[in-house]
């Protein structure tokens, strides 16, 4: 018998799992893709928000102004680099201005630190911009994270700190008694007195398993693509235009690789696994971003992915327990800024389960601390001497572009990588402009040997998703 | 950190290094490294198992392994050091680079002169912006023959091939050689991308259909690839409502290839936005003092033969400046006129001979390729992309060239 089951694996489920692994409870996080992280947390831009975009008496307003403070902790705790490079708000014409000015008014009243920057100021900080945008509104305390490295930390953290988790594991059914509920997930029944349902574009379906679905989720697609690392200089902050009351609009978003990132479209979908890119996206984001970016050109596209969204039909965060299932807590319609408020989100399912009557005791030997993710590329060369000595594979670098060494393949795949995406996205192999041409068969060969499965059976991202189909 | 220093090393033993150290040894230097990332010498060219290697070199039919063989056969008769498996993972003006393996870690190796032999890597196709799904089953051509070639595995059964390069070609006829059904070649452009042998030799001969002026505008499947969508294209490029479907497991593209210029760029060195390579003289000499630069990390070649020529070019080139550290003041550059694409190399410094390399912009038929002051005159009867057009300058021509300002280079239509 569990205290809790989160269901769902991305950034929010794993927040949780991190939030609860503090507690003396006994938790299961069960996750339906083979790796945590492989659904929308995957596509996601990696901003973390100031705040300013959303009203406070929002739910998204409050815990996206909460999570950008609790994010500087975070990333120390979980050794993941986080830096407030700042969000501009661009006013691409005259009659954005007074929005922009609106917008600073808000943030005054919330404690949001922003101010407008004009002229030659704005050029110094923003070189690149159109010679039309004189004026924007600079929020600094926004940042940018590596958003799938985030998840896996909070993974490792949680599992580390005892939670347990049940991955490649799809919920089928959910039925409640007096003693708790038990979830099916494929061929084993868990046992949980608390649900949590974190299951970001499937919410609603999970939701209605148990008739805790007072909402619905409208999968709304994003496409974002990679521009090639070279142009790191085209952009210092995460730049906006001002926004319509209904988007935040395309952006030109500095990531922490130092690659530029430009997106997401916002497309209302009907199937929730349709995350393919189109002509037309594309051509949409281009012509939109250079009203802002002039130089960005096609040609510096590297890679592409779409990401979909949970828009709850209330347009608004859902994080309660549910009125008709007691114990049953919803955490859905969890859209933009949701990586920015996950992990005050996870504070605000720990202050729901203990208004719930959950006996919640701190633990005293809660680890905080993640172990170190060395990476070889950002490392000076005597850093680089020091952990080879420790360990010659760090001196095999499998990957050119990115710089990866076996050594940080085979740490990922103790933490848990099972696939050619797990390993791409903790540790950037084949992420680079060459798009996996050097490294494919290098990560396939460590994988076949540090896991003990033939070669021909190693999956880009679980499924029917073999690299190869056969032996020669 | 290990340090060693030495008069030349080499980074990449392709076609071009290996032939640079070879000619660097050969001119009397002592202290020569090549270098390699790969666990042996010869590079892409061991898994390039098809023949039609050294025909311009040594005017014999050899595969990839083979034309390999005869430099690494010569290679271990000199006192040149091989490191393999070794990534070169720095590089400064000054000449020093930083090497990284599993053995000695890292080592920072001082040279009086650099080859900078990396080759190229392929284009890929989120560069030519191909949409859909993202799932497995997406392979370039060059990765697929790593798989079957060397890596013993089959990417897959049912196949199309996006781009007429080369290396796809020659991977439809592998593909259908190991048992797998290859639909069809697309090719967005009126022309194909390879080499004319490779069109017949690879596809006409396994009945492989080549869609000319078609492109794959889709991408479907969610875990593995289940089909692709092909549009005609139209006169501007861009598809039309044309359409049909191909249902297939794999995609290969071959749709061009770049020169590998990470280390370059490091130095820094001046990158020619057409040829993707930096801008060299006539003895493969860089922008930066000591550091020379050949085949394809130069600019993408036709031919491995091409490669070796230029290393060795290179190779003595290096040999001479590490002996003694000058290089001419005067230097006539290369312009690219009309339906030229580029000329390399892009300046003329040498007096005695030189070969120029011209790629055309498109395919013509029945034209003349002319120079400044007509030093340069050939008739050709068809010039195309894939195909470079050779001009070899003798010591009567060079003379009368470094009298000009510049050589440029037409190619026009007769008549």
């Amino acid at each position: 018998m569990y205290n809790i089951a989160i269901i769902g694996g991305g950034i929010v489920g794993n927040a949780i799992a991190r939030e609860l692994s503090r507690y003396d409870l006994k938790t299961i996080l069960i996750e339906k893709e083979i790796e945590v992280s492989f659904g929308t947390s995957k596509a996601n831009s990696g901003i973390i928000h100031s705040g300013i975009h959303d009203k406070p008496e929002t739910l998204k307003g409050r815990l996206c102004f909460m999570g950008n403070i609790i994010w500087g902790q975070l990333a120390t705790e979980l050794r993941i680099p986080f830096e407030r490079v700042g969000e501009i708000l661009v006013a691409r014409s005259d009659e954005d201005i007074p929005v922009l000015d609106q917008i600073l008014e808000n943030a005054k009243t919330n404690n949001i630190p922003a101010e407008m920057v004009t002229g030659t100021k704005l050029r110094e900080i923003e070189p690149n911009l159109a010679p039309n945008i004189n004026t924007a509104l600079l929020a600094p305390t926004a940042g940018v994270i590596p958003p799938y490295e985030m998840t896996y930390a909070l993974y490792e953290n949680a599992m580390q700190n005892g939670v347990e988790y049940l991955l490649e594991s799809k919920v089928t059914n959910i039925i409640n008694d007096k003693n708790g509920f038990i979830v099916t997930a494929d061929s084993r029944e868990i046992k949980a007195e608390y649900v949590i349902n974190a299951a970001g574009v499937y919410a609603d379906d999970i939701a209605k398993l148990i008739g805790a679905n007072n909402f619905k989720i409208l999968p709304r697609k994003g496409e974002e693509y990679i521009l090639d690392k070279r142009l790191d200089n085209i952009n210092n902050h995460i730049i906006f235009p001002t926004p319509n009351p209904t988007s935040k609009g395309i952006l030109v978003i500095k990531t922490i690789e130092g690659s530029t990132m430009i997106g997401p479209t916002a497309e209302d979908i009907n199937d929730k696994e349709d995350t393919s890119t189109s002509e037309a996206g594309l051509k949409k984001i281009l012509d939109f971003v250079r009203t802002m970016v002039p130089d960005i050109k096609k040609s510096d596209i590297i890679a592409s992915f779409a990401g979909i969204r949970p828009v709850s039909d209330t347009n608004d965060f859902i994080i309660e327990e549910s009125k008709v299932v007691p114990h049953f807590i919803n955490a859905a319609g969890i859209q933009s800024p949701g990586l920015t408020a996950a992990p005050a989100i996870a504070l605000e399912i720990i202050e729901i389960l203990k208004e719930s009557g959950m006996d919640m005791r701190k633990k005293n030997n809660f680890k905080p601390y993640d172990k170190p993710h060395r990476r070889l590329t950002l490392l000076n060369n005597n850093e680089k001497e020091l952990l080879i000595k420790l360990n010659k594979d760090y001196g095999n670098i499998i990957c050119r572009c990115e710089t990866v060494s076996e050594a940080e393949v085979v740490a990922a795949i103790k933490n848990g990588a099972k696939t050619v995406d797990g390993i791409k996205f903790r540790t950037r192999a084949g992420m680079g402009r060459c798009q996996a041409g050097f490294c494919t068969h290098h990560v396939m060969r460590i994988l076949s040997k540090e896991l003990s499965v033939p070669e021909e059976t190693i999956t880009k991202r679980g499924g029917d998703s073999r690299i190869v189909k056969e032996k020669r | 950190m290990k340090k060693i220093s030495t008069d030349l090393i080499v980074i990449g033993a392709g076609p071009g290094g290996m032939a640079a150290a070879l000619k660097a040894s050969e001119m009397g230097i002592k202290n020569i490294l090549l270098v390699d990332r790969l666990e042996e010498l010869g590079g892409i060219l061991q898994q390039c198992i098809h023949n039609g290697f050294g025909l311009q070199k040594f005017e014999k039919d050899l595969t990839g392994p083979e034309y390999a063989d005869h430099y690494i056969n010569l290679i271990k008769k000199t006192n040149i050091e091989v490191l393999l498996h070794s990534m070169a993972i720095e590089i400064t003006k000054d000449k020093k680079v930083i090497l990284s393996n599993n053995i000695d870690g890292l080592i920072e190796v001082s040279a009086k002169a650099i080859v900078l032999a990396m080759g190229c890597r392929e284009r890929t196709r989120q560069q030519v912006s191909i949409p859909g799904t993202r799932p497995a089953g997406i392979f370039t051509a060059g990765v697929a023959q790593r798989f079957v070639n060397i890596e013993g595995y089959m990417p897959g059964k049912s196949v199309v091939v996006v781009g007429s390069g080369d290396i796809g070609m020659i991977m439809a006829r592998r593909m259908t050689l190991e048992g797998a059904k290859v639909h069809a070649v697309t090719e967005i452009l009126p022309y194909a991308g390879g080499l004319t042998r490779n069109i017949v030799q690879c596809l006409e001969d396994y009945q492989i259909p080549l869609h000319l002026n078609h492109n794959v505008i889709n991408i479907c499947g969610k875990d593995r690839v289940t089909g692709v969508k092909i549009a005609k294209i139209d006169s501007n490029g861009d598809p039309t409502n044309e359409t049909f479907d191909i249902e297939c497991d794999t995609l290969l593209f071959s749709v061009g290839l770049i020169p590998e210029n990470e280390l370059s760029r490091m130095v820094p060195l001046d990158i020619n936005p057409v040829t993707g390579g930096p801008y060299i003289d006539d003895t493969y000499h860089t922008g930066n003092d000591g550091i020379f630069i050949c085949g394809n990390a130069a600019f993408v070649n036709d031919l491995a033969d091409y490669v070796s020529l230029e290393g060795e070019i290179a190779g003595e080139a290096a040999a001479k400046y590490a002996l003694y550290g000058n290089r001419p003041n005067s230097r006539i550059p290369t312009i690219a006129g009309d339906n030229v694409r580029f000329i390399v190399p892009n300046f003329i410094t040498r007096q005695d001979q030189v070969t120029l390399y011209v790629r055309v912009t498109e395919p013509i038929t029945d034209v003349r390729v002319i120079s400044t002051d007509g030093i340069v005159n050939l008739k050709k009867q068809i010039v195309k992309p894939s195909e470079m057009v050779e001009i070899k300058l003798d010591s009567d021509k060079l003379k009368k060239i470094s009298q000009l300002k510049e050589l440029k280079i037409d190619v026009k239509k007769n008549g």
